[in-house]
């Protein structure tokens, strides 16, 4: 049993980016997931987001856990900066990135267990604080790598491979964010690029913490008849509130919508944000309104997807830190070790 | 779109470039797996079965599959397809042993006029039927303008007779050495069916002042190859102009070289790059530091005193009209004059028919060609059939082979009582190479090599003998490596729409971009709408449609590396790697109508 390395020939006409790189160059190696796993294709729209944003490879860090979504990032951004932490400890980890140098891109990359159980707390916190970072759970309601157990994100009465249905209740991630403080909240569906590539080039510029819940489904322990997180049911109650197009700042934006349709948000770095509407009465710069809008067509069973919450007023923990502006590692000595007075004038304050 | 069909044979046949493109169909992926395999006599069987003469094309042949080469449109060029087959003829066991039986004689007599290529692959097909056939031809020797055009340097005469001798074998009745003068005379031989593969054995001529003249050293082309091939001449000029753009003029003025030709050139009305020339024969000329001239118009022949001393030329340039059309109009500058002891005119073959009597009932069209049914290869005579370049005009070797194999296929059925107008169909099969997880009985990685170079004997060496073979051939380590490249485009990429759940993994691992899941629309406006824009329109679109989302599946058969990934990628099987065999029906009993 041996894997072809994904050939290196490609379309003859396949585009370059601006800064020369094509989509190929945003790979990594091949997947060793599942064949038809839900993971691969979060890999394949996160290559294309990096592609389409233009980003260097070398100032992107991915940031993963433990369990089948978080082997993934072995399998895009070959030549980003990685980590691979301990399991559930991946937000620890960014963050603490994140505070060394604040110039990088930070994508975490999880799961449902990574993230709802084990990592739990982790990823409350590092939520709550406004780590600057785009956190990606790919979302399968499953134990796969133990062979199927339900999961902390399993729905209530959602049915395992075997027939046993799940009596717990499930954690809404979107839901948890929202609460947590989140200034990016999505949810979408691995097999929807149109919807989910938006959205993770949303969350990557955002500047605050942003949250993605992508539902993945698991090819070999949850993609059955009574599951709620195959590909046949979430496709029949897939609930899209908005489309997003991320206008990147030298694109002209052109205006071909009907007032009302489209609603465009500026983010810090001067990316657009474009909500074309599908639900009329989703408001998504409305915390309060969208968490309601969930809940309510939660209970309905439907699934709602799209760009769910956005501040564009969004802070970071370094904001709120008055950190440097500046990255550690480009810090110079003089202000590494400010001298005996500057130690002086802090205790001084302390006292 | 409608969904693709792909029981139909022709459709994965298209997507067998190489295959679709050869006219006699050789089944190449197949010969080049089996060539990387060291299985060179095997590989030698599946060429010999189709085009008769692997040997000899190996080394001159048109090569129509290789500008077909999906490689080429994947990098910068197509597998060295024909090289590669020499090196199955090269390094092959004894082949007599796999010749076919020949069934006991059925009493029905056949004549083929001319001993050429297409008369041998008639004979091929036909003796080991029953039938008894006697070959004609004017030469002391049997192959036609292979023997007699093609000069040693490039075709050793150890090849030719070789192969020849795999058709002689199979016991026709050679009568070398007997021009046939009238075809009403044979006819009344009372043969059952007779074939006419006579080539197209006029050289044209270049009738300008000064032609009478100079004649004496004014040679046409082909007729001077075939006096080198046949040793009545062995010397030429110092200086030699080389008139005409096609591979006769690169065959002139190489054997012009090696036979004293010191300063010789090739001129031609066209621009360079519209020579009929095939692109490597002129690399080949110009390597043996033979210049090309273009855009000279030949206007007269100069001589004194009943010797030739030159042409004139007039200068021109092409002018391209609003249509797009070309044509050469003079620049105005003055004529321009080349010295030379010897000219060669190689501007064009023509058919001639001086031997047909046309009060046969054999029409003539015209253009005073025979009419030819262009599947049947039937005359108006309904038991006289044409083939190779005495059908439709001059053509290539590996035409003259498939009109061969197309006329052995209808005197079969006509000598049987069938209708020749009704075609046999091919046999089609379609396997699964699945051998397990990640294990496909091909192998499926394509490697990123650049074509291989076959190396060449020493210029120094090769231009002082006539019979030193310039290409040496690849070695056996190259030819693997050269073998390598092929992409498998004959196994095939095939879809079951109702076991596809949608994942996209197949989309996502494409190195080429060639799937997509897309809303049905129309084909050009779906083309259009694809992962990868489906821009070469000679190159179908793989339609299925039953998904459970109500898209359809569109694959771009373009640029696909056969390279089994999307069947790896897929976990329910709905991808699957095919090999596609497709066998063209030869003249036989399985080719005529069961009744």
């Amino acid at each position: 049993m041996t894997y072809i390395a994904k050939p290196q020939l490609h379309h003859p006409s396949l585009p370059s980016n601006a800064i020369g790189l094509t989509r190929r160059d945003y790979e990594g190696r091949i997947s060793t997931l599942c064949a038809g796993c839900g993971h691969d294709s979060i890999s394949a729209a996160i290559v294309t987001a990096c592609f389409e944003l233009d980003l260097q490879p070398h100032r992107l860090a991915k940031l993963s856990g433990i369990g089948c979504s978080s082997k993934t990032p072995d399998y895009f951004l070959g030549q980003s900066h990685g980590f691979n932490a301990v399991h559930g400890r991946m937000p620890s980890v960014l963050t603490g990135a994140n505070l060394a140098n604040r110039d990088l891109v930070f994508l975490g990359v999880s799961g449902d267990g990574d993230t709802a159980s084990i990592g739990i707390g982790q990823f409350v916190h590092s939520v709550r604080r406004g780590v600057n970072m785009c956190y990606i759970v790919e979302n399968n309601g499953v134990y796969g790598l133990t062979k199927g157990q339900f999961s902390a994100t399993s729905d209530k009465g959602s049915k395992s491979k075997r027939g046993a249905e799940n009596t717990e209740s499930g954690i809404d991630l979107v839901a948890l964010a929202l609460q947590l403080g989140a200034t990016y909240v999505g949810r979408s569906f691995s097999g929807d690029k149109e919807q989910l590539v938006p959205l993770i080039k949303g969350a990557l510029t955002h500047g605050g913490a942003a949250v993605l819940d992508v539902i993945s489904p698991c090819v070999a322990f949850n993609n059955h008849a009574g599951s709620t997180k195959s590909f046949d049911y979430v496709r029949e109650h897939n609930d899209a509130v908005n489309r997003l197009d991320v206008i990147l700042g030298r694109t002209p934006i052109k205006t071909d919508y009907a007032p009302g349709e489209v609603r465009d948000v500026t983010q810090h770095d001067g990316s657009v944000l474009r909500l074309k509407k599908i639900a009329a009465d989703y408001v998504a710069t409305d915390r309060n309104a969208a968490a309601a809008y969930i809940q309510e067509h939660q209970a309905k069973g439907e699934i709602v997807t799209g760009l769910l919450y956005i501040d564009p007023e969004a802070s970071d923990l370094h904001d709120r830190l008055g950190t440097t502006r500046v990255p550690l590692n480009a810090l110079g000595t003089e202000d590494l070790t400010p001298g005996a007075q500057a130690l002086a004038r802090i205790n001084a304050g302390l006292r | 779109m409608k969904a693709t069909d792909i029981s139909r044979p022709d459709y994965f046949h298209k997507v067998v470039d190489c295959q679709w493109a050869c006219p006699a169909h050789t089944p190449v992926p197949e010969y080049i797996r089996l060539i990387a395999d060291r299985k060179y006599t095997e590989a030698y069987l599946v060429n010999w079965k189709s085009n008769v003469f692997p040997g000899i094309l190996g080394r001159t042949c048109d090569r129509p599959c290789e500008p077909a080469c999906r490689r080429g449109r994947v990098e910068d060029e197509p597998v060295a397809i024909c090289r590669l087959k020499r090196v199955a003829a090269d390094n092959k066991d004894d082949f007599a042993l796999w010749l076919p039986p020949i069934a006991p004689k059925n009493g029905k007599r056949i004549a083929c006029i001319g001993a050429g290529p297409a008369s041998l692959t008639v004979a091929r097909d036909l003796a080991p039927l029953g039938y008894e056939i006697d070959v004609y031809d004017g030469d002391a020797k049997a192959g036609g303008m292979i023997r007699s055009q093609i000069p040693r340097f490039r075709l050793p005469e150890e090849v030719i007779d070789e192969e020849v001798g795999y058709v002689t074998a199979l016991g026709p009745v050679m009568h070398l050495g007997e021009k046939i003068d009238s075809l009403k005379e044979l006819l009344s031989k009372s043969y059952d069916a007779v074939f006419v593969g006579t080539g197209a054995p006029r050289g044209r001529d270049l009738n300008i002042p000064g032609r009478l003249e100079g004649s004496a050293n004014i040679h046409i082309g082909i007729d001077w190859l075939s006096n080198v091939s046949f040793g009545h001449n062995d010397k030429v000029g110092k200086r030699v102009i080389v008139l005409g753009g096609g591979n006769t003029a690169m065959d002139c003025c190489r054997t012009a070289r090696r036979l004293g030709g010191e300063d010789v050139k090739v001129i031609v009305r066209s621009g360079y790059e519209e020579m009929k020339a095939s692109p490597w024969e002129k690399e080949d000329a110009i390597a043996e530091d033979i210049p090309i001239l273009n855009f000279l118009v030949p206007k007269a022949f100069t001589h004194k005193d009943g010797k030739l001393t030159g042409v004139t030329f007039e200068k021109v340039k092409a002018v391209h009209d609003a249509g797009g059309r070309r044509t050469l109009v003079t620049t105005g500058e003055p004529d321009q004059h080349f010295e030379c002891d010897d000219v060669l005119i190689a501007v064009g073959q023509e058919n001639a028919f001086p031997w047909i009597e046309r009060d046969i009932g054999l029409q003539f069209d015209k253009w005073d060609m025979p009419v030819v049914g262009e599947e049947t290869m039937q005359s108006t005579l309904p038991h006289v059939f044409f083939g190779g370049d005495a059908a439709f005009g001059p053509k290539n070797i590996i035409w003259a082979v498939a009109h061969g194999h197309a006329a052995a296929i209808s005197i079969d059925k006509f000598l049987n009582g069938e209708d020749v107008t009704e075609r046999p169909a091919p046999g089609v099969t379609v396997i699964s190479q699945k051998m397990g997880i990640h294990e496909w009985s091909y192998d499926n990685d394509p490697v990123n090599d650049p074509r291989y170079k076959v190396p060449h004997r020493e210029k120094s060496i090769s231009l002082k003998n006539m019979k030193a073979e310039v290409e040496l051939g690849f070695d056996e380590i190259t030819a693997f490596r050269e073998a390598q490249r092929c992409l498998n485009c004959d196994v095939q990429t095939v879809f079951t729409a109702k076991v596809c759940i949608e994942c996209d993994a197949c989309v996502d691992i494409c190195p080429t971009d060639c799937i997509t899941f897309a809303d049905n629309g129309d084909e050009a406006e779906l083309r259009t709408r694809l992962k990868a824009p489906a821009a070469n329109l000679t190159q179908d679109l793989y339609i299925a449609d039953g998904l459970p989302t109500g898209r359809v599946m569109a694959k771009d058969e373009d640029v696909c590396l056969h390279c089994g990934l999307c069947a790896e990628r897929c976990p329910t099987g709905a991808w699957d790697m095919q090999k596609y065999i497709i066998n063209i029906a030869q003249a036989g009993s399985a080719c005529r109508t069961r009744t």
